[in-house]
């Protein structure tokens, strides 16, 4: 029987399952209190999954109000966090708008189809804000790569990420894959999507205009992902809970494309109002945000839904996350339009309400009234928790736990060829192999370079760069400083290809909530985010949050994932990876004994404690405006950014990407293994024609630099020292994933 | 020689592009009346010697966990050839 409005006034005393959904006892009984009843059965369905901690935020958001109070000053925001996605100015009446998210339980459950659906829904995302998504990056993390486990994972995640990718026709240009223990029970999928439009573009979710029509358009609603969102991104994964699964989302890529062409088409024409894409909470989030972000009022005929599955009740089409679906607010007068064009793309459309005067959200089955609710309470006011934090005690003894460089006596060839051998380190092609990176044709700049670059206007140049970068070994010795240099890293490595930063995303992936440690580190993170985008002057344009990422007891290593946007007015004075011969080696910046935390403690001792590398965010901007400042003369030919592994990676990494050997000498006041490994922020590598070498020395009045050696030869010298055949670094760096996958 | 066969289809509750495309292919072509389509895949297996319930269970273990993705997947040992 269905549980209408009216049966649930006539019956208060029902029990109802709403710990099974996910709702503690006090959010059940602030629901009653809402209502001034019980909740129907689907008002039970709605409520659980809005005010699950993926969709409500209720653990994250009295931190991350920090984003909306250390106001950054940027002129080129024009639509901050809280709608889909952030909009910034890139020039020339051009927009971008760029989002991460994270799909992680979904991908651990079933690979392929987890990392396609991560890709499909935050290119949706994108898509709503009317921009044409025009790239996609990716932000991998698993388990050891010796791990079984690790082996079903990874190449099923990958494969997904492509296939999706590859299908919807978007280039993926770059990203990381990452790999620690304390992901083996947990992989991370982090998407990323950019997109375009001009200004007079930009579309918001919200339901306007009494009498105008709700449509739901794209694919038909099925049994996908019922659930998915309260029990399996909010809940503790047990190695046992096996129960709980709900059916896996199976991702349509053809359809997706479809849905991009005709919303597309329809911004054009100027037939939609307000527009939002089906997620996770699919109707039950779309309907009550649009209504409680317009007038207020809505009503829905929940038995218009097109459906795959006829069995499905009024309760799971709520649920239901089925990919590739739209929600639209659309006059009367262009209905027949807007029909028209979901024809044209053979894309199933219904109208399935209407907007109303009221300040309710209505749904009927069949006529019987089935829910009734103010909007807001369901989209935005629920429960908000100021969760308890605690450093934990052992922090202290982490941090004092540095490594002794002394009593480590492998010889410096040794240590760089295990470390370019090792899983994080190793060349990462058999991933980006898969991927389509040039689809559109508008690629610049794709993996291992170390940003994306696409050129949005094929007359003027103009282009993005973007990077998307985290260290989460650094957030563990001190999440704080983690997190920033996990902006310092991103905003460098759009710096070093000759773009302009000017804004960040993030997607913040932790443990349990409800462990104080963890919220200690997450509070510390955010903190550090807002401080940093102030110092940076670069705006957070949106983020999202996933917790619970854990297995058993065993969280995760805390880990931010920051994707920055650079501007670069012309891509053809973009600075490259590759070097030729002849030319002259500068490291700009400072080198400290920075090895606590860094790629050799860990790969090659196996050692994580001590403090993560100082932050120094004026070096980062001065390094930046150095770069930004050498296009005009174009004095730098080649550049690299320096992080994991150090120097020694950074430059096996020019020395393989160019086919042509260098040496060098340590020309700096460290020691030789810090001189090699050692991970200190603000730093790049250079390399520099024999004849701009006057103009680029002028540059060291912004940022200081020292030479370090010469491009040539067919081997990597480290004077003194060692000489290793590139033929012999490539074998290292290269066989490491493709000696394990096949 | 013995031949088990297995077939290998989604899930019910499982979306279905390829039989979706292929929906769509057979009402464009004048099928009308089609109403849905779902695909999967066959798996001829062919054994030397006798079919007997030691084979069979060996099958129903392959095709659990080689075969098939559990997650969104379900099997069917169809029929078996014996010996001929």
């Amino acid at each position: 029987m269905i549980d209408t409005v009216k049966n649930a006034q006539e019956n208060p005393d029902t029990k109802q399952p709403f710990l099974e959904l996910g709702l503690k006892e006090d959010e059940y009984l602030k629901i009653k209190q809402i209502l001034n009843r019980r909740p129907t059965s689907a008002e039970l369905a709605m409520y659980s999954v809005m005010w699950s901690e993926h969709c409500s935020y209720k653990s994250s958001k009295v931190h991350l109000k920090q984003f909306g109070e250390k106001i950054v000053k940027s002129d080129v925001l024009m639509v901050g966090i809280g709608e889909n996605a952030g909009v910034v100015d890139i020039g020339d009446g051009w927009v971008a708008t760029f989002k991460v998210e994270s799909h992680n339980h979904p991908s651990y459950i079933e690979p392929y189809q987890g990392a396609a659906t991560g890709v499909g829904g935050i290119v949706r995302d994108i898509l709503s804000m009317g921009a044409r998504p025009i790239a996609v990056m990716d932000s991998l993390r698993f388990g050891p790569l010796s791990e079984p486990d690790t082996k079903r994972v990874l190449p099923g995640i990958v494969a997904g990420v492509g296939g999706y990718g590859n299908c919807l026709g978007l280039p993926n240009i770059g990203g990381e894959t990452q790999f620690d223990p304390s992901y083996l029970g947990n992989p991370l999928v982090n998407a990323l999507c950019v997109g375009v439009m001009k200004h007079e573009d930009i579309h918001l979710a919200k339901a306007t205009g009494v009498g105008n029509k709700v449509i739901l358009y794209g694919a038909r609603t099925g049994g996908d992902g019922i659930g998915g969102v309260s029990v399996l991104a909010s809940e503790t994964f047990a190695t046992t809970g096996q129960a709980k699964r709900p059916s896996v989302q199976v991702g349509d890529p053809f359809t997706e494309k479809l849905l991009i062409e005709a919303t597309l088409e329809m911004f054009k024409n100027k037939l939609v109002e307000g527009i939002q894409d089906l997620g996770g909470a699919g109707i039950s989030c779309a309907t009550s945000e649009l209504a409680s972000n317009g007038t207020g009022g809505m009503n829905v005929a929940l038995d218009l839904v097109p459906l795959r599955d006829e069995t499905l009740s009024p309760e799971e089409i709520l649920m239901s996350e089925s990919q590739e679906r739209m929600c639209a607010i659309v006059k009367p007068e262009n209905i027949a339009a807007f029909m028209q064009i979901c024809d044209k793309w053979e894309i199933i459309a219904t109208v399935i309400g209407e907007v109303t005067d009221g300040n309710k959200l209505v749904i009927t089955w069949h006529k019987e009234v089935i829910v009734e609710v103010p909007p807001r309470t369901v989209a935005h006011d629920g429960p908000v928790y100021n969760r308890a934090l605690k450093r934990p005690i052992n922090q202290d003894l982490l941090q004092k736990d540095s490594i002794n460089i002394s009593d480590k006596s492998n010889s410096l060839e040794t240590d760089l060829l295990k470390l370019l051998a090792s899983d994080g380190i190793s060349d990462k092609s058999w991933i980006t192999q898969q991927y389509d990176h040039f689809v559109r044709g508008n690629t610049i700049m794709s993996s291992p370079q170390d940003s994306g670059m696409i050129r949005i206007d094929e007359k003027t140049n103009r282009g993005l760069a973007l990077s998307l970068d985290g260290n989460a070994r650094f957030c563990k010795l001190d999440p704080y400083v983690g997190a920033q240099l996990a902006i310092s890293e991103a905003y460098r490595n759009v710096s070093v290809t000759g773009a302009k930063p000017i804004a960040l995303t993030n997607c913040l992936n932790f443990g349990s909530p409800e462990d104080p440690a963890v919220m200690w580190q997450f509070s510390e993170t955010v903190k550090a985010l807002a401080d940093g985008a102030v110092s940076f002057s670069i705006p957070v344009t949106g983020g999202n949050v996933s917790f619970y990422n854990q297995t058993g007891e065993i969280s995760i290593l805390p880990t931010p994932v920051i994707g920055v946007l650079g501007v670069i007015e012309d891509v053809r004075k973009r600075i490259p990876l590759r070097y030729k011969e002849n030319q002259t080696l500068y490291l700009l910046g400072e080198t400290k004994k920075e090895l606590d935390g860094s790629s050799w403690a860990w790969f090659i001792h196996n050692h994580l404690g001590g403090k993560p590398p100082q932050v120094n965010i004026e070096n980062e901007k001065k390094l930046s405006k150095l770069i930004q400042t050498s296009l005009k003369a174009k004095v730098i030919f080649a550049a690299h950014d320096l992080s994991e592994g150090g120097l020694s990676v950074a430059l096996t990494e020019m020395a393989l990407a160019s086919g042509i050997g260098l040496e060098v000498s340590n020309n700096t006041s460290v020691d030789d293994l810090s001189f090699l490994f050692s991970e200190s922020s603000a730093r790049a590598v250079v390399s520099i024609e024999e004849d701009k070498l006057p103009g680029f020395k002028e540059l060291f009045k912004i940022y200081p630099g020292i030479e370090i050696g010469k491009t040539g030869g067919s081997s990597f010298k480290f004077i003194d020292h060692f000489e290793i055949e590139l033929s012999k670094l490539k074998q290292s760096h290269s066989g490491t994933l493709s000696k394990v996958l096949v | 020689m013995g031949r088990v066969i297995v077939d290998v289809t989604l899930k019910s509750e499982i979306l279905d592009p390829q039989g979706q495309a292929v929906l769509r292919a057979l009402q464009s072509q004048g099928l009308k009346q089609v109403a849905d389509v779902r695909q999967g895949k066959t798996f001829e297996i062919t054994f030397e010697g006798a079919i007997n319930k030691e084979v069979l269970d060996q099958v129903e273990a392959l095709a659990s966990e080689v075969l098939s993705n559990p997650v969104i997947e379900n099997f069917v040992i169809r029929s078996y050839e014996k010996e001929s």
